[in-house]
């Protein structure tokens, strides 16, 4: 089964394609210096396929492009349905890339009820610990927190942090952020949503903790949205040929932004995601345009 | 805690529709062809209550229960509840309707047909809507027949028909009997309005249509009902 998934997956890349690919934009994680590549793989919505095995075996498609085009995090969460049973089918039947940056989250609101979902959710994935455990959508956030600080001090966890996502709570979000020794943060933001370049982003840059950026394309309302009008000729002076490359390309101009995290189901789209690291971004001025043309559509 | 006010209604969809629909493909290719003997007992039930309403109630129960408990076991839980969570409050529901279902049907003063009057010919005309056009929804929608939604095989058309039947009847039983399949209507237009999908219309207008008419019929006086 796992032998076939993983034909199935590597199928679908075109050989060679993969070693002509230039490598990624990658960021360091301020509280270690470890590099990421700047695109992760979300799998909010579009990995809970449940058990139906011709989706499940696209999932490990394009966590298999994702791994050749370079990308390392992937993230899920407990409140993603099947997400997490699939990803850990993809890492299983790929020979657990060990480029793997596995980005988890703990979202229950009892906290003595953390370790459990913890442990159900390293069982699913299939790995020994997770490189990030963020507390989801600060959902019982003072216990969890305790219980990840207590889990990073005994060596079975690498980093901590918490989400929010859509431009809830970020009243909140900035307290803990100024307070706890936190490693990452996970936020909205993209050219039609720029609240957290207020008050979010430089704090981040201030206190040196990470930034992931969800919801890119605004679970996919923007592209869509954009369907059909043409790209502004200035998306060529910084190679986007698409509206998601252009959108990626702006949120990671950002230099307080660590990795952005879009979700696909789509191998041609997550390799269209991971060309969005490479190659010129945008400068402040062209920033400014593209967030005020997107604003225009 | 953030304002409900500052969440959409697709804040709360863990899947897209593709993957939706394509449950109800393997639901269909697995089951096929229990779906005539479904409809064919759907039809059946109606002529019953039209022709013999003397015992339909009792058929009716007798029917609807395993149905009930057949969607919860085959569809809500071995498929729905794989990518919604939410599943796992929702089979448990659909067991106790069919356990209300059968006790309705069993015990004394369970639901009887009475005078046929308006609102007894709208939840007809809703029990016959859920059994012939619904499963051709997914044609109008632009799916094939193979995700089409039957009676007695996915959840939406049993809780429609189910209802309109009840509606036919009077009896203090129904203020027991109506109140999950109603509120598994809301909840399953509402999903089907996050996934803006059109069907979702006739879902919501059809839960609709039948809490008002439920009302009227609950508050008729006990002799009437």
């Amino acid at each position: 089964m796992a032998t076939a998934a993983l034909g199935t997956a590597m199928l679908a890349l075109p050989p060679g394609r993969a070693l002509a690919q230039p490598t990624p934009l990658a960021r360091a994680i301020p509280s270690s210096g470890e590099m990421m590549p700047a695109v992760g793989l979300g799998s909010w919505i579009t990995f809970n396929v449940g058990n139906d095995p011709a989706l499940q075996a696209e999932c490990t498609a394009v966590m298999a492009a994702f791994f050749a085009g370079g990308g390392h995090m992937i993230d899920s969460s407990p409140m993603y349905g099947s997400s997490q049973a699939v990803i850990g089918r993809g890492l299983a039947a790929l020979g657990r890339p060990a480029a793997l940056f596995s980005a988890e989250k703990v979202w229950t609101s009892a906290g003595s009820n953390g370790p459990a979902q913890i442990d159900e959710t390293r069982r699913l994935w299939g790995v020994e610990r997770f490189d990030l455990l963020q507390v989801h959508n600060l959902l019982g956030w003072e216990a969890h927190l305790d219980t990840l600080f207590a889990m990073k001090a005994a060596g079975r966890l690498r980093y901590v942090g918490i989400t929010t996502s859509e431009g809830r709570r970020h009243d909140l979000v900035e307290q803990i952020m100024a307070r706890q020794p936190l490693d990452f943060v996970q936020l909205s933001y993209n050219p039609v949503d720029r609240e957290a370049e207020q008050r979010l982003l430089p704090l981040a840059a201030a206190r040196g903790i990470a930034v992931i950026v969800n919801r890119p394309f605004q679970q996919g309302a923007l592209t869509r949205r954009l369907e059909g009008a043409p790209l502004p000729a200035f998306a060529g002076e910084i190679g986007a040929t698409s509206w998601a490359q252009l959108i990626l390309k702006f949120i990671l101009a950002e230099p307080a932004v660590t990795v952005a995290i879009p979700a696909t189901t789509r191998v041609d789209h997550v390799r269209e995601n991971l060309a969005a690291a490479s190659g010129p971004l945008p400068d402040r001025e062209l920033r400014g345009r593209i967030a005020a043309h997107l604003g225009a559509l | 805690m953030e304002p409900w006010s500052t969440y959409r209604l697709d804040d709360f969809l863990l899947f897209s529709p593709r993957v939706y629909w394509r449950l109800f493909e393997a639901q269909n290719a697995a089951l096929w062809p229990l779906h005539l003997a479904t409809m064919l007992a759907g039809l059946a039930l109606v002529l019953l209550i039209l022709r013999r309403p003397g015992r339909a109630m009792l058929w009716t129960g007798l029917l609807l229960a395993p149905l009930w408990a057949f969607v919860a076991w085959s569809f809500l839980l071995q498929r729905y509840a794989g990518i919604n969570w939410a599943m796992d409050y929702a089979a448990p529901a659909f067991f106790l309707q069919a356990v209300l279902l059968l006790a309705a049907a069993v015990m004394p003063g369970g639901p009887a047909l009475g005078r046929r009057d308006a609102v007894s010919r709208a939840g007809l005309g809703l029990a016959v809507a859920g059994l012939l056009p619904y499963p051709a929804l997914a044609l109008a929608s632009g799916r094939p027949l193979t995700m089409a939604e039957v009676f007695g095989i996915a959840p939406d058309p049993t809780v429609l028909v189910t209802i309109g039947l009840l509606l036919m009847a009077r009896g203090r039983w129904l203020a027991l009997l109506l109140p999950i399949p109603l509120l598994w209507c809301l909840f399953s237009g509402l999903t089907l309005l996050a996934m803006r999908e059109a069907q979702a219309w006739p879902v919501l207008a059809g839960a609709g249509l039948a809490t008002v008419l439920a009302a009227l019929r609950l508050a008729q006086p006990a002799s009437r009902r």
